[in-house]
This record gives structure tokens, sequence and C-alpha cells, in this order.
């Protein structure tokens, strides 16, 4: 206790007492004199003048509640008595705070999730002046299929930073992998190319040393770098100095200059180091659009007129720059490039604010459940203390007296829920972030905060007034109501009143966990058909993947790059138990940039249309055969194919149907990137390959040769600098066959970096992870569900038979067969669960239609489902309420008629 | 008990007008303004202490009233209560709107005999 509010308790309310007290002391005592002046005697006189007074202590009482304090009082004493009552029947207590903090624990664990993902502002100074410069493409048709924004380009990103009228900083940026050497072995560390205006627009101050600046941006300037916190404590140990040191990128020296705060990231990319890019403006045209753009607006700038500023930008950049002499630089107006800027956040976000949503409410049903279920034990519980109510009601205890100490001992227990919540709310989130999709937006961020405490505290208030205002509606209304008598001769008519609050809170209880077990198990029925999906490869957890990258900085020829990766190839294939091997520059859902542009068919006429855009793979030969790809018509690239400088093409199997009717049609026939290129002609077709995630349509896919002609024509040819390797082993994932990789790769050469190595699988359950995590958390919480609804009809059974134990006994008395009268109770159960269940089917088709964009190849109305689990939930029901009604077999009639 | 609530009931808001009427005329201790009610009202109401110190206090608590330590006329230590400004606005409002309320019953009573 405080000092100030010992100094309230003790001075400043005794000395009022005291002076009540003074002040009744001289009236009696006046009193006394007066009667003694009228000829009593004084013992006479004192006797008289307090019993004309009345009762010192009570007036003294009275007029002392006549200040605030004393219902403060009152109400400590309540919970005084409150919790004197718990403890004498801990197992109520137990059972009830335990039922809370389950569900005040999910529901703030999920609760800071959603805060932290999607309620908390951007760790950036003033986040709602930031934006996302998202752009649409609407006439580019194939763009949409798999990615639904256009990028910046470079030269873009130079016309806006020069004439903008709307943004205070703007800068783009791309992530990519970069090979540090000079260390024991060479390391492969993620870095996040930005331009000058990046730092700018997110604001936050380097840790140490200074921000990249514009003369970064300079392609003959300084070669610096930033580190980010992370890298800094790994490589460097945090040593302040580290400032003005040189580290080896990509065989480049390159200067620290600085040290970015820890948990900084690039909008949601957390990176190693960053680079500057160095545009030259000289050689840059329209086209590469590779770079996400993100602006700081001018204080008072909405989006919308950040918007009409980026539409004239637009007019402004085609007319600035070309593609080439003799491309007509209109040739964008087709594409309809229209702005469509958005708050940062909304990036950073994405697609899971839907899936968050959904939980969130999940498990806010979930709480809804656990309270039905507290407010029927606290019915029960006062069912039991009725007599003592009503006792208490007729002599004088009023109505809001009653309700008070009913609600005091509800929230009491509400707030002894959330204090046990909160651990559980901890231990879940702890879960959540080690077990947690990789791709949950901002992860690391998530903690419980003052926010969170908040809400917990809120809810469990709530909570509680909300089951406990259920027994108070039924025990605290006016005083006659209340029987005084009711605990011995209970009518049948009071009886089927209390039984039907019960029955209500059961109907409840059941719709709502048919509407949580439907979810689950829609969600259940998704994962399974995205796991039966073909995805373009087979056996993921026998394919081993890794990452190589050869910088032009380390070897220059794009042939000796090829020779290089030929022989990792080789090298590869001969470690034993290794079956096959091949590389690619992207392998599903790998995150690499993704590579696309339109193709022109041979003889064909577009009459001024664009061709659509399509997607871009560069394979080795084997490749396919390693992945598990099926050839569907042809054949596979041969090495000769790809040192020859070969014009040939794979085309996936939807494409080459879309083009010329069929997989096998499609063989011999000829098409190009663009006008310079050599005809390529088509020598194989590949079945379709889920490049996106296996719930993502597969996008039409050209696969080009590894190395082949490139922009600038015949004589002139590149290879692929960074690839992924792909190895099929019963081996994969051990770690004896990553250290056999690493050998072969630095066989061929020592200056390599390896990384990204997993398994296909983690890969592929990656791509899944968004639909397992919102499948693990429906699925939580419709058992919980199904478990409290199944408990709450068990626990009605249970009380109805025990309170009709007399009706049981006359009607056995009369002959009734016992098989019979358990079927009784079982019906009941049956009409109760049957009217929850048609609410619960009503309100589950309603809402799964808002669930529709979480699904994947099952209908929101699919009949399997919309059977079988109110079938399973019915069975359940009758099992729960059939182990109560047993219990009348047992009754003897001639006991039941005694008793009572 | 019974004796109390004969009184107790007089009308609402009767028992604070009387207090503050008298303390008007000059500052008094409890036991005082008990003599005072029964002297000025010839013997006609009696108030009851069980009534009494709760409305002082509540009375107090309001703002209507001050209360001072002091000694009584037979000289012990006692509490004298005295009225406040917002006393006397208070006791201005009400005798206001009880002056207008008698008139409005005693026509419904002439009303009633007529």
């Amino acid at each position: 206790m405080s000092r100030l509010s010992q100094f309230f308790s003790h001075f400043f309310r005794k000395r009022r007492y005291d002076d009540i007290s003074v002040s009744i002391q001289e009236h009696i005592d006046e009193r006394i004199d007066e009667l003694m002046d009228e000829g009593m005697s004084r013992g006479e006189a004192e006797h008289n003048a307090r019993r004309e007074f009345g009762n010192v202590t009570l007036m003294q009482e009275r007029s002392r509640e006549e200040w605030q304090w004393q219902r403060l009082e009152s109400l400590l004493v309540d919970l005084k008595h409150v919790c004197r009552r718990l403890g004498r029947s801990p197992g109520f207590a137990i059972t009830v705070v335990l039922t809370l903090a389950i569900g005040i624990g999910a529901n703030t664990a999920v609760f800071s999730v959603v805060n932290s993902v999607l309620i908390r502002p951007l760790p950036y100074p003033e986040p709602q002046q930031l934006v996302a410069l998202h752009l649409n493409a609407p006439g580019a048709p194939g763009l949409a299929d798999f990615r639904d924004e256009l990028r910046l380009s470079a030269s873009m990103y130079l016309t806006f930073a020069a004439h903008n009228r709307a943004f205070q900083s703007v800068g783009v940026w791309q992530s990519s992998t970069a090979t540090i050497t000079g260390t024991a072995q060479p390391e492969q560390v993620n870095t996040a190319l930005i331009t000058d205006g990046v730092l700018q627009t997110l604001n936050v101050p380097a840790t140490v040393g200074q921000w990249l600046t514009a003369a970064d941006q300079d392609p003959r300037g300084a070669r610096r770098v930033m580190l980010s916190y992370g890298y800094w404590q790994r490589r460097f140990g945090g040593d302040p100095s580290v400032v003005g040191r040189t580290i080896s990128v990509d065989s480049q020296t390159r200067e620290i200059a600085g040290v970015m705060p820890r948990g900084f990231k690039v909008v949601n990319y957390d990176f190693d180091l960053l680079v500057p890019l160095a545009f030259d403006p000289v050689h840059e045209s329209l086209a590469g659009f590779a770079y996400h753009g993100i602006a700081r607006l001018r204080p008072g700038v909405t989006i919308s007129q950040a918007d009409a500023d980026v539409a004239r930008l637009i007019m402004v950049w085609m007319g600035s720059w070309t593609n080439g002499p003799g491309i007509d630089p209109y040739f964008y107006l087709t594409w309809k490039i229209t702005p469509a800027l958005k708050p940062l956040k909304d990036q950073v976000v994405g697609s899971v604010g839907n899936v968050l949503w959904v939980v969130m409410a999940t498990i806010g049903v979930v709480m809804l459940i656990a309270c039905t279920n507290v407010a029927n034990l606290l019915l029960v519980r006062a069912d039991a203390r009725q007599q003592e109510l009503a006792v208490r009601a007729a002599l004088g205890a009023g109505r809001w007296r009653i309700a008070r100490e009913l609600l005091v001992e509800s929230v009491t227990l509400g707030l002894l829920g959330a204090a046990v919540g909160v651990g559980v709310a901890y231990v879940g989130l702890r879960l959540l972030t080690v077990i947690g999709p990789e791709n949950l937006p901002r992860l690391s961020e998530i903690s419980l905060d003052g926010r969170s405490f908040a809400f917990t505290v809120i809810l469990s208030v709530l909570s509680g007034l909300l089951f406990g205002s259920i027994p108070v509606l039924r025990y605290a209304p006016s005083q006659q109501s209340v029987p005084l008598l009711g605990g011995a001769v209970r009518t049948s008519s009071v009886s089927h009143e209390r039984q039907r609050g019960r029955n209500l809170l059961v109907v409840a209880q059941v719709a709502m966990a048919l509407v949580l077990l439907i979810s689950a198990v829609l969600m259940i029925r998704t994962f399974n058909a995205m796991r039966t999906v073909d995805p373009g490869f087979s056996g993921p957890e026998s394919l081993q993947v890794m990452r190589i990258s050869i910088p032009g900085t380390l070897v220059r020829d794009p042939q000796i790059v090829t020779r290089m990766q030929n022989d990792i190839q080789d090298k590869l294939a001969a470690i034993p138990g290794v079956a096959s091997a091949g590389f690619a520059a992207s392998v599903p859902t790998s995150g690499a940039e993704p590579n696309w542009n339109e193709i022109t068919i041979e003889g064909k006429n577009y009459a001024g249309e664009e061709p659509p855009l399509r997607l871009f793979n560069y394979v080795s030969p084997g490749y396919f055969h390693t992945a598990g790809t099926r050839m569907v018509a042809g054949r596979d690239f041969a090495w000769t194919d790809i040192y020859g400088l070969r014009p040939v093409g794979i085309l996936s199997e939807s494409l080459a149907r879309e083009l010329w009717g069929s997989a096998q049609a499609a063989i011999g026939k000829r098409f190009r990137e663009w006008p310079a290129m050599p005809w390529h002609e088509v020598v194989g077709v590949v079945q379709d390959v889920r490049e996106n995630g296996v719930d993502q349509i597969s996008p039409a896919t050209v696969y080009w040769p590894s190395m082949m002609h490139d922009i600038y024509g015949p004589g002139s040819f590149d290879a692929r600098r960074t690839v992924y390797f792909a190895m099929r082993s019963n081996r994969a994932g051990t770690q004896a066959l990553i250290n056999e990789m690493q050998q072969a790769v630095w066989s061929v050469n020592s200056n390599l970096a390896v990384d990204s190595i997993r398994t296909m699988q983690d890969i592929y359950g990656e791509s899944m992870a968004r639909t397992s995590f919102t499948l693990v958390m429906l699925a939580i919480a419709g058992t919980m569900a199904f478990a409290l609804g199944i408990l709450g009809i068990y626990g009605v059974i249970s009380y109805a038979v025990s309170q009709r134990t007399r009706e049981i006994g006359i009607r056995m008395a009369l002959g009734a067969k016992k098989s019979e009268l358990a079927w009784m109770f079982v019906r009941s159960a049956l009409v109760l669960t049957g009217v929850g269940t048609a609410v619960g089917l009503g309100a589950a088709a309603g809402l799964m239609r808002l669930m529709q964009t979480l699904l994947f190849g099952i209908s929101p109305l699919d009949p399997v489902t919309f059977i079988a689990v109110p079938v399973v939930l019915v069975a359940a029901a009758a099992l729960a309420s059939y182990l109560p009604a047993r219990r009348t077999a047992a009754i003897d009639p001639v006991e039941a008629l005694r008793a009572q | 008990m019974a004796k109390n609530s004969e009184h107790r009931d007089l009308f609402p808001g009767a028992l604070e007008i009387m207090i503050l009427q008298s303390l008007r005329l000059k500052p008094m201790h409890g036991y005082a303004l008990v003599k005072h009610i029964k002297q000025v009202s010839d013997d006609l109401l009696q108030v009851e202490e069980g009534s009494l110190y709760p409305a002082l206090q509540r009375m107090l608590k309001e703002g209507l009233l001050e209360a001072e330590t002091g000694t009584s006329a037979k000289g012990r230590p006692t509490r004298i209560y005295r009225l406040t400004d917002a006393g006397i606005r208070h006791l201005e409002r009400e005798v206001v709107s009880f002056e207008r309320m008698f008139a409005g019953f005693t026509r419904v009573l002439a009303a009633a005999k007529a």
C-alpha cells in the first residue's frame, strides 16, 4: 500500500469519523444534561439519552456511507467473500480459470500477432508518409498471370526522382545475393541493392558511421557498402571501428560506410549488406522493370494527389528515354500503365491480413464458447446457492447488492483466467515465432505489448460481465420472484425455465462449434487438394537444391562460366548415391527474381497487337530429368545445343497448346524474343510447373538454354551466373551429402559460395506455409470448440438427469422402460444439437464465402464437408448425452420417490 | 425503528431545507439544531438523530455546509456547522420550488374538498 493511500485510509478518513463521533458524543451529553435538569438521576438520564438516540454505531456507519470509499470497502469485502467461496470449491474454480485461461490466452496470442502485423505502425519515423510505388499495367496481357504489379525500371526511377512534386524522397531497391571472399570460406550473403533515396525515405539513422549517399550511385565513384546489425555482429563482433575497413564483395573491394541499427529492414527484406545501385543514365533504356519503388510523401500530400503526379511522370518518362534506335517509346501506351500507390504497410503485410482476421474471428468464437461453458457452470452454482440468495433477498439485500456480488465473482474469475492466460499467450507466441511460416511478415516484431495487455484486461472483464450476467438475470430480478423455499419444493415449471436458459447456451455452442469445425475441415481439404496437385516435379523430399553464383568479377567469359557449371553438374552427379544432377536459373517458389518478356511466333501476323508476356527460365541438359518434370513431347537440351549456341527452346505444355493446339504440333515450330534474335526452334515440351506455389496456376513458360545469344544479337552471348543446382538422391538433406556437395563445388573453384541448401520439400513446404498456418490455427480452434461444445451437452444432460430423478422414479413406478427413459434424454440432446446444427449451417454457408480466397480446389459450400461435419457432431452429441442418460437405469424408483 | 420511520419521510428534501434555514440564522452544532427546529416548529417537528447526522455528512460532502471543531454552549468540544455560499443558493432555489409545490398541493386538496 502506498503512503498516499495510507494517509487517506488512516488519517483523513479517521478524522472524519472522529469528528462525527465527537458531534454525537456531545449530542448525547447535552441530552443527558437536559434530562438530569428535568430531575433524572445520572444513570437514568444516560440510559434514556442513549435509547432515544438509537444505535450509535449504525448511525456512524450510515454517516460514513455518505463518503465514497465506503463503496470501495464493501467491494473489497465482496472480493474477500468471493475468494473465500472459490477456495471452498477449488474444483469449480480451477475448471473455470483454466477454461478461461485457454480462451483468453489464445485470444491474446492471436491479438498480439494481429496487433504486431496489422495494427502497429511500421518501425520508421512518420510511417504514414511512406508509400509503395505500385504500378498496374492492365494492357500487358500475361503479366497478371504471375505478378499483379509492374515494378519500376531504372529510367523510371531517374525520371521520378528528378521531376516529382509529391515526394520528399524516392528510391528503388532490389534483393540480390553476393559472394564475400577473404574469409575462411567464401560466404554467400543477402544484399539489398539500393539507390540514393531509399535510406532517406525510411529515415532510420545509422548506428555506426553514415548512410550511403548520392555519390555512391556513380558507377565510377566510391565503392562502398553498409552492414546490417546482424552481419556486423556475426562477421566483425560488433567492432565500432569497422567504418573505413574494406571487404571483398563479388571479388570487388568495397569500403564499409556504416552499420544500420538492429531490426532495420528494407521494407520487409532482411539483408546482410546494403549495396548502392549505380545506374548509368547514358546506358539506361525504358525497359528493365526490376525494382521496387518506395517514397515518402511531402506533408499534406495525399496518395491520390501522388497518383496524379506519377501519372504525369509516366508520360515524361516515355518522352525522355528509348529502348534503342527505331523502337517507338510510346509502345508502352498499350500497356496502360497506371499508378496505384499504396501505403507501404500494405506491401509489407500483403495477403496475410485476410488470414489473420479470419483466425482472430475464429479464436473470438472459441472465447464465446468458453464463456457459455463458464456461464453454465455459474448457473449450476447459483442454483445451489438459490436458497441462500433468497434468504438474503428476504432480509433486505437489494437486487443490485446480489447482482454486484455475482458480478464481482465472475469478473474475479475472468481476471484470474487472464492472469494465467497471459502465460498461455506468452508460451503460444514463443511457439508461433518458432513454427510460424517464415513468410509471415513482421514475424520478428511479434510481441506482447501494452496494447496486448490492455486487450487482455478488457477481454477478461467483458467476458466476466458476459458470463456473469446470465446468473444475474436469473437470480437477481425483483425479490418476489425468488421463491424462498424453492430449494425444498421445486416445481417442474421452475426447473423447466432454468433448463431453458441452459438449452439456449448449448444451441449457441453447437452452432459456433459447427462453424469452426466446417472451416477447419475445409482448410484440411484445401491442404489435401494442394498435396495432390502435380506440381510439375516429383519426389521433393529426395531432391536436393543449392544455389551457386559465379559473378562477372570472378569469371568474365560466359563460355567459362558454362564450363564450370557443367563441371560442377558432372561432379555432383558422380557423388555416390546421386542419381542425376542439373541446374536452372530458378526453381519453383525459390523467390528468384522472375524474368519475363513477350515472344513472337514465326509467320504470325500480330496486326499491331502486343503478344502476351511469358515467364522465362534457363535450364541445363538433365535438369528436367533430375527435377522429375515430365517430357510431354520432343527432347531435352543437349550440351552441344548449349555450347553451339543452337537456336532451340523448350515450352511448357499449356503454352504449346495455347500457341499451336497440342504439344506434338509445337515441335519444330519457331519463335523469338526480340527482332534481332535468331528464330528458335521448339525441340521439346514439358509438363506445366507450379512455379509460384501449388495453389497458383502454372505460368506459361519458355525454357531457354543456360547459355544463349543476348539482347545485342548474334555473336554476343551470355550465361546465367546465378543458378540453382538440383540433385536427385535418397541421401538428400543429410549433412554428409551437403559436405560432399561443397567439396565438389570447391574442387572446381574454391572461391565459389554455396548457399540456400535445401531440399525441394522445404521449398514446397514454405509455399504451403500460409495454408498450413491457417490450417493449424483453425484446427486448434475447431478442436477446442468441439470439445467445449460436447462438454456443454454432457453437462446439460447430466444436470437434467440429476434434477429429474423424482420424475424418473414416478415414470418407472408407472412402468416406463429404462431404455425409453434414457432415450428421452438423448432425444432432448439431439433436438438441441439439431437446432444448433441448423443455425450453424446457415452461419457457415454465409461465412465460408468470406474464406473463399484461402481455399484451393474446393468449393466453399463443399457438400462432403457440410454433410460429414454435422453427422459427426450429432453422433458425438448423442454419445455425450447417452453417458449421463444411462444413469437413469441405476435409479431406484422407491428411493427416488422417497427422496425430497 | 418504528419511531424513526414515522418521521423520516416527511417529504423529500424537507429535512435539508430545515437544516439550511436554521443555519442561516447562525452556525450551530447538531444538538442545537435539533432543539432549534423543535422550538421553532412549536414541537410539531422532531428531527431524528438517525436522519440528522447522515444528512449533515451528505451536505458537507456536497459543499452546502462547512464544519469546524468548536465548543458547545456547555463548553464541551463538538462540531459547529455553518452555511456556505453554495448552501445559501441551494436553499433559495429549494424554497422557490417548495413554495410552488405547496401551492399546487394546496389547490389539489381544495379541489378534492369541493
